[in-house]
């Protein structure tokens, strides 16, 4: 077992207890907030809003109420479904992009290919907050102004270096007598990419997708810097400068705001995370 | 044997009259890499010029001019919006908060990434359980994570305030009020950005962790290494490059975050918090100064310039091996 | 059915030259070999072929048509690379019906031609089987079926038996060569193996930095070598060279034989070889050790087939004879193949 799985056992009885308390303190510091959040959601006004009570048991019994009112009185749905069209049109532009361009980088551009993707990779440093400036005046004069659209344009600006970055990796793993020989059997060089390649990394496609989404779930400047209609706000913005309104603060609904969409987004991320550090390290190595 | 002959001679003299034609010439153009490479790579790059490399330019003519939101006009100032920019006591405060909250943040990062990484490397029960919590808060995004943050730390209702009354750091029914003075805000920003950048760094970390090979830390303990020999001289030394590459990708992400302080403290206590890019927020589209916000945010610009040459130097020395 | 040629044919990576300059021309069907150490250029030589690479200079010509320019779609060739390249998401089958599916042949005719090529190979029980689930004979057979399908001018083979186990690779050698026999195509095979080159090839081509040292019949090549590389890496254990006067003499060690075992004959050179070191290989003994009269420093080497039953001692000197006619000379700077030797040898 520890050799395939890479992991180390541990002797000593004083190792082992070291080691889970050292899980546990990691497991508070970064899971205690969500352990609060949960916590809040599920809470009748009279239990939360009475310092009186112990933080960590219920006096009065739970209740949903604050949760489905999240859903039927506050413009929170229509947050997600922006969310949600926003990521998939982001994901479409980004692989139809990235796709192509990280091929080319893995098989085509020779001795040129591994500066021009570090090149690639480096654009995903620039931040956000450098940008939103100047990017505020072009998406007025594109027209996008209050618009879903505006962050369609923008975002693939971050999510195709690192999607290339990766797709770089899975290309290479590919190896290039598949597509020769298809190349030979009568195909042109597009259609044995397409017929040959594409089918064997799949796999990594799915990654791609998956933090591309993901990556566009977590900005939160441009939304911020170029929505101001709540209708066309996404999850992110709206939830913090829609919901919170004025000194009237429902904590119980913007707890269960945070963790409804954090959960399956972390869900997703532990299915593809082997995937994506395999990505992430094959396009490094192997030059 | 004598059928498969004849479709091979058939099948020769149909494919010859297949070969020609001007249409299949042109078809044929795609099948050089020298063609079909930069046909493949150009509208990649295009966009990202049109999203990044544009508006990086803007931001530097944006920087030297005195452009505003209202209007159109564009009058070159040199360095002026730079010197009024530097002459602004927020702005400077800005600056040193930026480098603190970063440095501090990331130095705790450096110290717990690995310490995780060793034990997430390590068997035991529920490990799935620990890797599946340490990267929520990486995976969350930002603002809905600074939200849960607000409400632990700035309500009365916060579980901080039970604990510190229990400890007897403050009476019974009293309230720390985190957010409220300058020191606990800060330390506030520095816990939360530690809390978001672990898990990446981690990830990065326990990568590495698993690609230094077995055979070398079989060696080492064949040879009567200790647990704490075989990590000071030989595990941490192969680890260095992966926790530097983790840290950079912290550096910059927190260096160049507005949201938690956006969300956290809007920059207050009276400005105790404000950093770098919330300022460049605050002046550019609440206060309506493009320039002034451009200039501002003009001044990440040199450390993420010398975090890319780094990051770049250490690609490229892994890419050429 | 179409013959292969390559003209002045060059292709330099950076500014090394892969290939240096190759003319080459093949007959109709016929089975040419080409044999090189590693990184001698003949896989180039053969991507050049294929379309797989595009040449820095020359042209390559499939029936008399010039085809530098076009992709390898356009060639009607087939190839089979050295890991027989079986596409791992496609069944046996589907491999096999992917070059049709490229040709345009109608779906009908499919199933016909998957049969004939299938029992061609033998392979008709795998055809719902993925790659993973072979065998190393197995993929070979399944590569040569889709090549078949394609109905090529050309086969082009890049080490196809390199990745097989010493066994199976005797057995996949007779098939190759029984394969092209019945199929009659002409056929380019890459290998660095001199075992494989001499059982299969019509005529073998031995290369080296990307020039053609030799090209010729496998018995050409092994006794008649056109210079002194051909004639050290052709050949297991190679072509004695000694130096003597301002030659290069050179005689294949199962030509070095003793005097009692052969017996005294015209034109024989004769020499003393001091015997250093034995061997015994069951069919063969090497015996290893130095002719001092002839050159001093030249290691020599005798293989003495098992029907040559004289006691050879180490440490000891014998008498060795060289028939005449196995006596070949080069001369020293170039190592060029010279006629007859310009000054008289020790009798």
């Amino acid at each position: 077992m520890a050799g395939t799985m890479r992991s180390r056992e541990v002797g000593t009885v004083r190792g082992r207890i070291g080691i889970y308390l050292t899980a546990l303190f990691f497991a508070l510091f970064c899971g205690f907030p969500f352990l609060w959040a949960g916590m809040t959601m599920f809470r009748q006004d009279a239990d939360l809003y009475n310092s009186q009570h112990l933080p960590f048991e219920y006096s009065q019994p739970a209740t949903f109420s604050h949760v489905s009112s999240l859903f039927t009185d506050t413009p929170y749905l229509r947050f997600i479904l922006n969310s949600v069209i926003i990521g998939l049109l982001t994901v479409a532009i980004t692989l139809l992009l990235a796709v192509p361009a990280a091929y080319a980088l893995a098989r085509l551009t020779g001795r040129w290919g591994v500066p021009l993707a570090i090149g690639i990779f480096a654009v995903y440093l620039v931040p956000p907050t450098l940008l939103f400036l100047p990017l505020s005046r072009v998406i007025v004069a594109l027209g996008l102004q209050d618009s879903i659209w505006s962050l369609v344009v923008v975002y693939p600006g971050f999510t195709i270096p690192l999607s290339v970055w990766l797709l770089v990796g899975f290309f290479r793993s590919v190896p290039r007598d598949v597509e020769e020989q298809a190349q030979v059997d009568g195909y042109s060089r597009i259609a044995a990419v397409v017929r040959t390649v594409l089918p064997l990394v799949v796999p990594g496609l799915f990654t791609v997708i998956v933090f591309t989404f993901t990556l566009t779930m977590q900005d939160f400047i441009y939304a911020l810097a170029f929505i101001s209609s709540s209708s066309h706000m996404t999850v992110s913005v709206g939830v913090p400068t829609n919901l919170i309104k004025g000194d009237v603060l429902y904590w119980q609904s913007l707890m269960a705001s945070a963790v409804i969409v954090a959960i399956p987004i972390a869900l997703l991320y532990n299915l593809f995370l082997n995937k994506f550090i395999q990505g992430f390290t094959l396009g490094a190595v192997k030059g | 044997m004598s059928s498969a002959a004849d479709t091979a001679a058939g099948a020769a003299v149909a494919g010859t009259g297949r070969g020609d034609g001007p249409r299949r010439r042109w078809g044929y153009l795609f099948e050089r890499e020298r063609v079909l490479g930069p046909v493949m790579l150009l509208p990649a790059v295009l966009y990202l010029i049109f999203v990044v490399g544009y508006p990086l330019l803007l931001a530097f003519f944006y920087a030297f001019s005195d452009v505003t939101v209202g209007s159109n006009r564009f009058d070159f100032v040199g360095f002026q919006t730079f010197i009024t920019a530097i002459h602004d006591p927020v702005f400077l405060k800005a600056i040193e908060h930026s480098f603190l909250i970063t440095g501090i943040s990331q130095a705790l990062v450096i110290v717990l990434c690995t310490v995780l990484a060793f034990v997430l490397a390590a068997d035991f029960h529920g490990k799935w359980f620990l890797r599946f919590l340490v990267l929520m808060p990486w995976t969350t995004p930002v603002a809905l994570g600074a939200i849960i943050w607000l409400w632990m730390l700035d309500s009365i209702f916060t579980p901080f305030d039970w604990f510190a009354s229990k400890l007897g750091v403050i009476p019974d029914g009293g309230h720390l009020v985190l957010l409220g003075h300058a020191g606990t805000a800060v330390g506030s920003v520095i816990a939360v950005q530690t809390w978001r950048m672990l898990p990446l760094a981690t990830v990065i970390v326990l990568a590495g962790l698993s690609s230094i090979p077995q055979d070398i830390e079989e060696q080492a303990q064949v040879d009567g290494a200790g647990f704490w020999r075989r990590l000071f001289s030989i595990q941490l030394p192969l680890l260095a490059p992966v926790i530097m590459v983790a840290i950079l990708f912290g550096v910059v992400f927190t260096f160049t975050d507005m949201a938690v302080i956006f969300i956290l403290t809007g920059g207050g206590p009276g400005n105790a918090t404000q950093v770098l890019p919330s300022w460049a927020f605050y002046k550019g589209i609440n206060g309506g100064n493009l320039s002034v916000g451009a200039a501002d945010a003009m001044f990440m610009f040199p450390v993420l310039l010398g975090i890319t040459a780094i990051v770049l130097r250490m690609a490229s020395r892994i890419g050429g091996e | 059915m179409a013959t292969v040629q390559t003209r002045e044919l060059r292709k330099e990576f950076g500014h090394n030259a892969a290939v240096d300059g190759i003319d080459l021309e093949t007959e109709e069907g016929e089975y040419l070999v080409l044999l090189g150490p590693s990184g001698c250029g003949k896989t180039t030589l053969l991507r050049l072929i294929a379309g797989l690479e595009h040449p820095t200079g020359g042209d390559v010509l499939i029936g008399g048509e010039v085809v530098t320019r076009l992709p390898p779609r356009a060639r009607k060739i087939a190839m089979v690379f050295q890991s027989y390249a079986l596409y791992p998401h496609k069944t046996v089958r589907k491999n096999i019906t992917f070059p049709l599916a490229a040709a345009g042949v109608p779906k009908e005719s499919w199933p016909d031609k998957v049969e004939w090529a299938s029992e061609v190979l033998g392979i008709g029980r795998l055809l719902d089987r993925r790659p993973r689930q072979l065998s190393g004979g197995e993929r070979q057979r399944v590569a040569l079926a889709r090549a078949l399908v394609r109905e090529p001018q050309v086969f082009l083979f890049d080490e196809p038996l390199s990745n097989l186990d010493a066994k199976l690779r005797t057995s996949a050698r007779d098939e190759l060569k029984e394969f092209q026999r019945r199929m009659g195509v002409t056929t380019v095979y890459v290998t660095h193996d001199q075992v494989e080159a001499m059982g299969l090839g019509d005529r073998v081509a031995v290369l080296n930095s990307g020039q053609v040292q030799q090209i010729g019949l496998p018995e050409e090549v092994y006794a008649d070598p056109a210079n002194t590389f051909v004639a050290t890496f052709v050949g297991a254990p190679p072509m004695n060279l000694l130096h003597v006067k301002d030659e290069l003499l050179g005689f294949r060690p199962e030509n070095l034989l003793p005097l009692e075992a052969v017996g005294r004959r015209e034109g024989q050179m004769e020499c003393d070889f001091e015997i250093s070191r034995v061997e015994n290989l069951g069919s063969d003994r090497y015996v290893y050790g130095t002719i001092a009269e002839l050159d001093p420093d030249a290691k020599v080497i005798a293989k003495l087939p098992s029907t040559i039953t004289v006691t050879v001692t180490p440490g000891g000197r014998e008498k060795f004879v060289v028939a005449g006619d196995k006596l070949r000379y080069f001369d020293v700077e170039g190592g060029h193949r010279i006629d007859a030797p310009t000054a008289e040898l020790p009798r």
